[in-house]
């Protein structure tokens, strides 16, 4: 039993069971979605149209996709070991799945004859669970390319390994200043304490740590190194095809989620927005795309750095950076 | 060999010196230019033609499908079956079988006619060789370029087919397009 917020109420079983059918059902029909706009939106920012035969305006090229992935073999390599190759790409699913849970679309709301919370869970330890499971997809990662037997899948594993290590702490280091100003680690709390300001505007910074430390965090460009297809062909995922492939894909696009409803809801105010709370998830979903869309903006923008680069940049300027942040912060919120 | 310092070391070429606070600032406001750069491609718009649709529009000197003519006046065709432009030919794709002209089935203007004129379009190079060679100007190079086909054999033009005129014309490229 994972130790609850100070909540005045009880959900009852059914609520935690619809609740996370719904999430489970956006993140399901959200992530197709994002690959489409992701291609579309990288297609438009090279001058060009991305996909637009399947269906009106391509809408239904990501069924296309899913419906190619799922009919192709399974195949294992050799030099593979079946079991755990088909294990990675799960725990990839269920972690990305599992910290979808803490992001808020909406305060506590009554209704239906019950009190429920517009979030999957509200959890007293809130920002550290989802670092947790974070963390938990590097073990995907890592099985899945030692597991494939093949050496590129290996170094693709291997250098997953060391950037999510070095950047998770610069991840951490940054958050925690806006959980000093909040007071709480519970992401409602948080939200709820940026009535006012936008934690965007006090912690700046820890702002930039954060969006520079998500990149690499879920392995987006320019941070992109662990499937690097210049060099690695595809990194931990050479081996893997038809919907295991597709799994790890779609962990990828809900770890972007995750991060980016992370930052919406620490950063920019939640489901805060004008309008009755009904509007608040829109809200939500609102702040999550425009961060996506950064995210996509910024693929079509960077080269992917050297490794000794993403390594020295990680460990000598961004986590510096991050502890003096802290530091600041710290001493700030002990003055006023 | 010995190993000499002085001339055997090679000067390793490197980037600029970060250089502290203020490169940091240089790094952010560059990053800021490059997304700049990106959007400004956003707003300009796509510049891909889309293709089966949208054709991409030909020089008028563009060499494509070839054509044979006949006199407008007379409806008689051009050729004489003379052979040159076999002769010309340097993919060896065109095959002519020349025959008399007689009173009562006169084809071309000349003493002779094409029987037979095929070319082949999976050898032919489009090198326009057999529009020089040609001294009536019976054959020439079109504009068309979607010539594609399933079976081999199809791709053998026969004369009915280069004397028609193409089913869809091809877009021309207007002056200083």
């Amino acid at each position: 039993m994972l130790p609850l917020a100070d909540t005045q109420f009880v959900e009852t079983t059914g609520v935690w069971i619809i609740k996370s059918l719904v999430i489970f059902a956006f993140v399901l029909t959200v992530v197709p979605m994002l690959l489409l706009l992701e291609r579309k939106l990288l297609g438009r920012f090279q001058n060009r149209y991305g996909p637009n035969r399947v269906g009106p305006y391509g809408l239904l090229q990501p069924l296309a996709d899913v419906l190619k992935l799922i009919s192709k073999e399974q195949f294992y390599p050799a030099t593979g070991v079946p079991g755990l190759m088909a294990l990675a790409p799960v725990i990839m699913i269920v972690t990305a799945l599992a910290s979808m849970a803490i992001i808020p679309f909406g305060n506590v709301e009554e209704g239906f004859g019950s009190k429920f919370g517009l979030y999957g869970i509200d959890v007293n330890i809130g920002i550290l669970y989802a670092f947790a499971f974070g963390s938990l997809t590097f073990y995907g990662l890592m099985l899945g390319g030692w597991a494939s037997g093949s050496r590129y899948s290996f170094l693709g594993a291997m250098r997953s390994a060391a950037q999510l290590i070095s950047y998770e702490v610069s991840l951490a280091l940054s958050l925690i200043g806006v959980v000093m100003m909040a007071g709480s680690l519970s992401l409602v709390d948080i939200v709820n304490a940026q009535d006012g300001v936008w934690f965007v505007v006090p912690q700046f910074v820890g702002f930039l740590i954060f969006t520079v430390a998500g990149f690499a965090e879920t392995n987006r460009a320019p941070f992109d190194l662990p499937e690097a297809d210049a060099e690695l062909v595809a990194g931990y995922n050479t081996e893997f095809g038809g919907m295991r492939f597709g799994s790890f894909f779609m962990a990828e696009y809900m770890a972007m989620l995750v991060i980016a409803g992370i930052a919406a809801a620490m950063f920019f105010g939640g489901w805060m927005g004008p309008g009755p709370s009904a509007l608040d998830p829109l809200w939500m979903v609102l702040k999550m795309l425009a961060v996506v869309v950064f995210f996509i903006w910024i693929r079509a923008t960077m080269p992917r750095l050297r490794y000794d680069q993403l390594m020295s940049f990680g460990w000598k300027i961004l986590l510096p950076l991050a502890t003096l942040n802290l530091l600041v912060t710290a001493v700030l919120v002990a003055l006023v | 060999m010995s190993y000499r310092p002085d001339k055997d070391v090679i000067a390793v070429q490197r980037g600029p010196d970060a250089g502290g606070l203020g490169g940091v600032l240089r790094t952010f406001g560059e990053t800021l230019r490059g997304l700049k750069t990106t959007f400004g491609r956003l707003v300009e718009g796509p510049v891909t033609i889309q293709y089966p649709e949208e054709k991409t529009p030909v020089y008028p000197r563009f060499r494509g499908r070839h054509k044979l003519h006949r006199f407008e006046d007379t409806e008689l065709e051009k050729c004489v079956g003379c052979s040159l432009c076999v002769a010309a030919c340097p993919a060896d794709c065109i095959r002519v079988v020349a025959a008399e002209n007689t009173p009562d089935h006169r084809v071309s203007a000349g003493e002779r006619y094409a029987e037979v004129y095929e070319i082949n379009m999976t050898r032919c190079i489009f090198c326009g060789y057999c529009e020089v060679a040609c001294p009536f100007d019976a054959i020439t190079l079109g504009h068309d370029y979607e010539m594609s086909d399933y079976n081999r054999s199809d791709l053998i033009f026969t004369k009915e087919m280069l004397l028609a005129d193409p089913v869809e014309r091809t877009p021309l490229r207007r002056e200083g397009e």
